[in-house]
């Protein structure tokens, strides 16, 4: 980024724009409100609600003790009684002291006595420093767990769509950002601007082949997209964006249209949703195949301290150049 | 009360040894050595030192996010700290870890831990398991101020209660979670009240005094031995350094840091109380500065020399293999 653009010109970074997304809704429906830890002073971890409680008061953005289960009991109890809380936990892995909260009660309420839940549990995912309980990639376990839905942003614009959708939505909703991308700037929608969940992005398209995936990988996919093209290979990167609902559609066609298919995440591969896309896929798409779809995801191993070891856990640019060409090669 | 030369000549090199770490490592965290970041003890030395100096070297911890002090205080040498945190093979977890996930459970070091409130649950667990065996130990669960909302800590403080458990649990008050001041989480504001609630001794300290605290702990683990079950103790102490280096929020004033600081400093306060009482002379506790900067010198040194972890290791020990590993 040049560092002579005026800041005033400059666009929101992706925590920004969900600041954008909340603050649209927020205004125009009373009942929303915010709960998490060092929310009003701090703005959360990744400033992703930065000044809300400023302009909205700390009945709208209430502090919470570290109470993971509590804070989504919280949210559960008052998305039933009327409420459209966003439950903001941090980091995902945290997540994981509120599970009962969330897959026993949250995700089958709607199921056994017919009432909405509109509620939307934020939080920050991906690998980054911080090792192995701060780094799970917990995606897969929400995706596979019948009631919630997934939000997997790749960009501030999705950011601020997909929030809106959620706020707007009467079931769960896990919204999942990545932490090597809360300062990365782009342009967001206007307050009409709502993306619905399940309608995949077409970042590039391209000739001969595609890349799907979601989140940080997208960012690598470019990466591996540029070097490819330097090789004369032309690819498609499609994201994801939801991981429930999935666009299969979008899937089913770039399967159809390339035949030649790459499905990366940074989660562990095994039981993951490269592994449900891949499958899902090859089931309905058989015969327009070359060749087997491709996954390139994480080592099934806790993420060290270490970065390298951490680098070398997860699929890097080099990693889905070499997927490419495989697919290329049939 | 007057110390004991020798134990009060020990317990004060010990917390400038935490100190002087956690200064030293603070700076590398900032010149980028410590992968992850770290959060800096500085200010809460005589907790860790007061609970550690009560235990037998063979007794067990688990505890937090913040535990250089402790682990430094349960007997792990600086070096293999300092390389921990460096993520270097010759770290305790051999560089897996870093800061956070301290450990040496060969030793009763049960880890630091990634999830706040972990540590009292393990540590109970811990305990159950010397109980079942019948051995001669306790076990220490800390916790922070912040820690102590959640549920898990209270499930875990409940059934050392009803089992009677050999468990000291800690909380290491310094009274903010992050950004958070205690009062502002914490119903009842009275942590201690809480513990009585379930039915265990409970008290409320100056954990800024070293000797208070070793009291307390010795107590607790003569209880626990004497099967009269687990103690809850509340540290009171002050961190000096943000949540974790580099934080400075405006969520407290200057004047509160340097307040503490200047008049409840553990180490002044207990070197002081040494050198009024002849246990110790000016000439003494210079030579122990010195030589405490330089066994972390060396720590430094010994990180920044060691190798790397091999990353061809990443899968190695995510399980045993004995039930058949994946082909
Ligand atoms: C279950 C869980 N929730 C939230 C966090 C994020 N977090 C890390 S440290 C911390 C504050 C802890 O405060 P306290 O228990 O007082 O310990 P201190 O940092 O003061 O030592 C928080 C919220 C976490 N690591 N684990
Ligand atoms: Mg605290």
């Amino acid at each position: 980024m040049s560092t002579t653009t005026p800041t005033t010109q400059q666009n929101p970074t992706y925590s920004e724009a969900f600041q954008s997304g909340v603050r649209e809704e927020m205004k125009l429906n009373p009942n929303i409100f915010i709960l998490g830890t060092d929310l009003v002073e701090r703005g959360g971890h990744f400033a992703q609600v930065k000044g809300i409680a400023q302009e909205f008061g700390v009945d709208r953005v209430k502090d919470s003790p570290i109470s993971e289960a509590a804070m989504v009991a919280a949210g559960l109890g008052s998305a039933m009684y009327g409420c459209h809380p966003i439950i903001d936990l941090n980091f995902i892995d945290f997540s994981l002291g509120a599970m009962d909260e969330i897959i026993n009660q949250a995700a089958k309420i709607r199921f056994m006595f017919n009432r909405p839940v509109p509620l939307v549990i934020r939080a920050t995912s991906g690998v980054a420093l911080g090792g192995a309980h701060h780094c799970n990639s917990l995606e897969s376990l929400f995706a596979h767990t019948a009631g919630l839905s997934v939000a997997v942003p790749s960009r501030a614009y999705d950011v601020k769509g997909l929030i809106k959708t959620a706020l707007r939505s009467p079931d769960p909703v896990i919204f999942l950002m990545h932490k090597k991308l809360s300062g990365v700037r782009g342009e967001i929608g206007d307050e009409n601007t709502f993306i619905p969940f399940g309608s995949a992005h077409r970042v590039k398209s391209g000739k001969d082949a595609a890349i799907i995936s979601y989140g940080y990988t997208i960012v690598s996919a470019q990466k591996a997209a540029q070097t490819l093209a330097e090789q004369g290979i032309d690819v498609e990167i499609i994201d994801l964006r939801t991981l429930y609902p999935l666009d299969t559609d979008t899937i089913n066609a770039t399967v159809q249209k390339f035949g030649r298919v790459v499905v990366a995440d940074e989660a562990p591969m095994f039981g993951s949703i490269t592994a449900e896309i891949a499958a899902t896929a090859s089931e309905v798409n058989f015969r327009h195949l070359k060749g087997p779809i491709v996954r390139v995801g994480a080592a099934r191993a806790p993420l060290s301290a270490n970065p390298q070891m951490s680098e070398a856990a997860i699929p890097s640019a080099n990693d889905l150049v070499e997927a490419v060409k495989k697919v290329m090669s049939y | 009360m007057t110390t004991d030369s020798k134990w009060g000549k020990e317990t004060l090199r010990q917390m400038l040894l935490i100190r002087n770490f956690e200064e030293t490592a603070d700076k590398l965290t900032l010149r980028g050595k410590v992968p992850g970041g770290m959060h800096n003890s500085s200010g809460q030395e005589a907790v860790a030192v007061g609970v550690m100096s009560a235990l037998d070297p063979k007794d067990v911890i688990a505890t937090t996010h913040r535990s250089h002090h402790h682990t430094i205080a349960k007997g792990m040498p600086v070096n293999i700290v300092m390389a921990e945190l460096f993520t270097k093979a010759t770290g305790c977890s051999g560089g897996r870890g870093a800061s956070m996930h301290l450990a040496d459970v060969e030793n009763g070091h049960f880890g630091g831990n990634g999830i706040v409130g972990a540590g009292v649950g393990i540590a109970m667990g811990a305990a159950l398991g010397i109980k079942q065996m019948g051995h001669k130990k306790v076990a220490v669960g800390f916790v922070g101020d912040g820690g102590v909302n959640t549920g898990r800590t209270w499930e875990a403080v409940n059934m050392a209660v009803i089992y009677k458990l050999p468990l000291i649990i800690i909380v290491d008050n310094n009274q903010y979670a992050v950004e958070t001041f205690v009062e502002r989480v914490t119903g009842g504001n009275d942590i201690a009240k809480r513990g009585a609630g379930f039915g265990l001794p409970s008290f409320t300290i100056d954990g800024q005094d070293v000797e208070e605290v070793h009291k307390h702990t010795s107590e607790a683990r003569n209880r626990a031995l004497a099967g009269e079950g687990p103690t809850f103790i509340n540290a009171l102490t002050y961190r000096y350094y943000g949540h974790n280096v580099g934080e400075k929020g405006q969520y407290r004033t200057q004047e509160e840091i340097a307040d503490w600081r200047s008049h409840r400093d553990p180490i002044d306060r207990f070197s002081a109380k040494l050198i009024s009482e002849g246990a110790l002379t000016q000439a003494d506790y210079e030579a122990m500065i010195n030589s405490v900067a330089k066994e972390i010198e060396e720590a430094v040194d010994f990180a920044e020399k060691s190798p790397l972890p091999d990353v061809s290791t990443i899968l190695d020990g995510v399980d045993s293999g004995l039930l058949g590993a994946r082909k």
